[in-house]
C-alpha cells in the first residue's frame, strides 16, 4: 500500500484497508511522541500549513506531527497578512504552498476547497477541515480513538450526540463507520439531526441504525459516546438557539447508569455538554483523543512523503 | 416536414419537447456557431406525443460531445448524414461525470467562490438520476434547475 504523493481530501476516498493500514502507522509513532525515541525520517522536508480559519487542535498538532519526526514548516494561521486580502484566488495561493513546500495542509471556510487544491498541487494535499464538508483527519483520529480505547472498531454501539447537521466531524465519521461491524444511534433535537442523505446512506450500508432525540434512552447501552457541541454560530435566530443550546449535557449524573467501560469522546472544543468534573473519570477520552491527533497526522505526513511507515 | 433535409451533418431527434434551445446551448451550437442550424419544437409525435428536432448542417457531432446532452433529453437519437443518407445512428448515453452542465447550488462550494474551476459532478445513480458535487460532495437536488 504505497501512499506518497496521495492526497488525503476526503474519508470517503479510503478504504476500509487503507484506513487501518494508517491506524497501524499511527500506533508505531507513540514512542515517538510521547515515548523519548527520536525521528529524523522527514529531515529537510516542509510542510506548508495554510489555515484560512481559525485552529488550535489540527494547526498544532500538524505541526508538532512534523517536528517530531525531523520536518520543518511554513504557513500562516492568518489571512490578513497574505495575498488572499489582496484578492488572490486559492488556486494561486495552492501554487506557492506547492512551489515552497513538499506538502500542504489546507483549512479552508469552503467546501471542496481541498479538492480543488489537489488539482492545483503537485504536492499531496492534506485536507485540515472545508467548511461544513471533509475532515478527514479528525475522523482517522476518531477512528484511531475507538481502536485505542476499546481495542477494536467492529462491534461496538457508537452513539453520535449533538449537532448532527451542523457538524462535519460526524458525518465524515459515520461515513468512516459504514467500512465497520458497528451499530450506531443517531440523537440529536430534530432541527439538528444527521442528515437525510447520510441517514439513508448508513441505512444503505446494512448496519444497525436507530434515530432517536432522546439521550437517556441510549447512554445506559451505548459503548461509546461521541459527543459535540451544538455551534451557535450555524443559528441565524438566537431564539432557535437558545431552546436546543443545553438539551444534552453529560454529566456525573448520567454516568451512573452508563457501563463501566463507556468512552466518551468529543472533538472539542467542548462548551456545555460535558460537564467539568466528567474530566477526571476514566470514561472520558476525549483529551486522549486530541492527543491521538498527533500520532494519526505523524502517520500520514510520513506516509505521504516517504511512502512507509517507521 | 416544415424544415428542409440537409445533405451532410447531424440531426439530433427524439427531443424532450421544449429542450431544444437547452440541447443547443449545451452543445455550443449558438451564436459561435458557423453551421447552419435549424431547430423545430413541439413536433407531433405518432403516439399523441410531441418532439424537438436540431439539425446542425455540415457538421458531425461526435458522441462524447451528445452525451452531454443525456441529463436533459436522454431519449434523444443522433443521426449522423452524408450525403443526404443516415450513415450512423448513435443514441445518447449518460457519462459517469458531467462537466460544466449543472451547477452546485451550494453557495458555500468552492465552484462557486470565483476561482479557476468549472462544476463537476459525479453520476451516482441513474436510475432515478443522482448527482454529487466533485468538489463539496453536496447532491444536486432538482437537476433540472441546476442546468447552466
Amino acid at each position: 500500500m504505497n501512499f506518497k504523493g496521495r492526497n488525503i481530501v476526503s474519508i470517503t476516498d479510503l478504504s476500509r484497508e487503507e484506513i487501518e493500514y494508517i491506524l497501524k502507522v499511527a500506533k508505531d509513532m507513540r514512542p515517538f511522541h510521547d515515548g523519548g525515541k527520536v525521528s529524523k525520517s522527514l529531515e529537510g522536508k516542509i510542510l506548508a500549513t495554510f489555515f484560512f480559519e481559525p485552529s488550535t487542535r489540527t494547526r498544532l498538532s500538524f505541526e508538532t506531527a512534523m517536528f517530531r519526526l525531523g520536518g520543518n514548516v511554513i504557513g500562516f494561521s492568518d489571512i490578513s497578512a497574505t495575498s488572499v486580502k489582496k484578492g488572490e484566488t486559492l488556486a494561486d495561493t495552492i501554487r506557492m504552498g506547492d512551489a515552497y513546500a513538499d506538502a500542504v495542509v489546507l483549512r479552508h471556510p469552503n467546501e471542496g476547497s481541498a479538492r480543488l487544491a489537489a488539482q492545483f498541487s503537485t504536492k499531496p494535499v492534506i485536507n485540515g477541515g472545508d467548511g461544513a464538508g471533509q475532515h478527514p483527519t479528525q475522523t482517522l483520529l476518531d477512528l484511531f480513538t475507538i481502536q485505542s480505547e476499546k481495542g477494536n472498531i467492529d462491534g461496538n454501539h457508537i452513539a453520535l450526540v449533538g449537532d448532527l447537521k451542523y457538524g462535519r466531524t460526524v458525518h465524515s465519521l459515520a461515513e468512516a463507520l459504514m467500512h465497520f461491524d458497528v451499530k450506531l444511534t443517531f440523537v440529536a433535537p430534530k432541527q439538528l439531526q444527521m442528515p437525510k442523505e447520510v441517514v439513508e446512506h448508513v441505512r444503505a450500508s446494512g448496519l444497525e441504525l436507530d434515530v432517536c432525540d432522546d439521550l437517556g434512552k441510549v447512554a445506559d447501552v451505548a459503548d461509546i459516546l461521541y459527543v459535540t457541541r451544538i455551534q451557535k454560530e450555524r443559528f441565524v435566530d438566537v431564539e432557535e438557539y437558545r431552546k436546543v443550546a443545553n438539551i444534552f449535557r453529560v454529566d456525573m449524573e448520567l454516568l451512573e447508569s452508563t457501563k463501566d467501560d463507556l468512552v466518551i469522546m468529543h472533538p472539542l472544543p467542548r462548551v456545555d455538554e460535558i460537564a467539568p468534573e466528567v474530566d477526571k473519570s476514566q470514561k472520558a477520552a476525549y483529551f486522549r483523543q486530541a492527543n491521538n491527533g498527533v500520532l494519526v497526522r505523524m502517520a500520514l505526513l510520513q506516509l505521504v512523503l516517504t511512502g512507509v511507515g517507521l | 416536414m416544415k424544415v428542409r433535409r440537409i445533405k451532410n451533418g447531424t440531426v439530433i431527434d427524439h427531443i424532450t419537447s421544449g429542450m431544444a434551445l437547452r440541447v443547443v446551448d449545451i452543445l455550443g451550437l449558438g451564436s459561435h456557431n458557423e453551421s447552419i442550424l435549424s431547430i423545430v419544437m413541439n413536433v407531433p409525435t405518432g403516439n399523441g406525443g410531441t418532439k424537438d428536432i436540431v439539425k446542425v448542417e455540415n457538421r458531425e457531432l461526435k458522441k462524447s460531445e451528445v452525451d452531454r446532452i443525456a441529463l436533459i433529453a436522454p431519449e434523444a437519437t443522433i443521426n449522423l448524414i452524408r450525403f443526404s443518407k443516415v450513415t450512423n445512428k448513435l443514441t445518447v448515453e449518460l457519462p459517469e461525470e458531467v462537466h460544466a452542465i449543472v451547477e452546485c447550488k451550494n453557495k458555500n462550494c468552492i465552484t462557486n467562490q470565483h476561482e479557476p474551476v468549472e462544476h463537476w459532478f459525479s453520476v451516482i445513480s441513474r436510475e432515478p438520476l443522482r448527482l454529487q458535487c466533485k468538489y463539496c460532495e453536496r447532491e444536486a437536488e432538482d437537476i433540472a434547475s441546476c442546468l447552466i
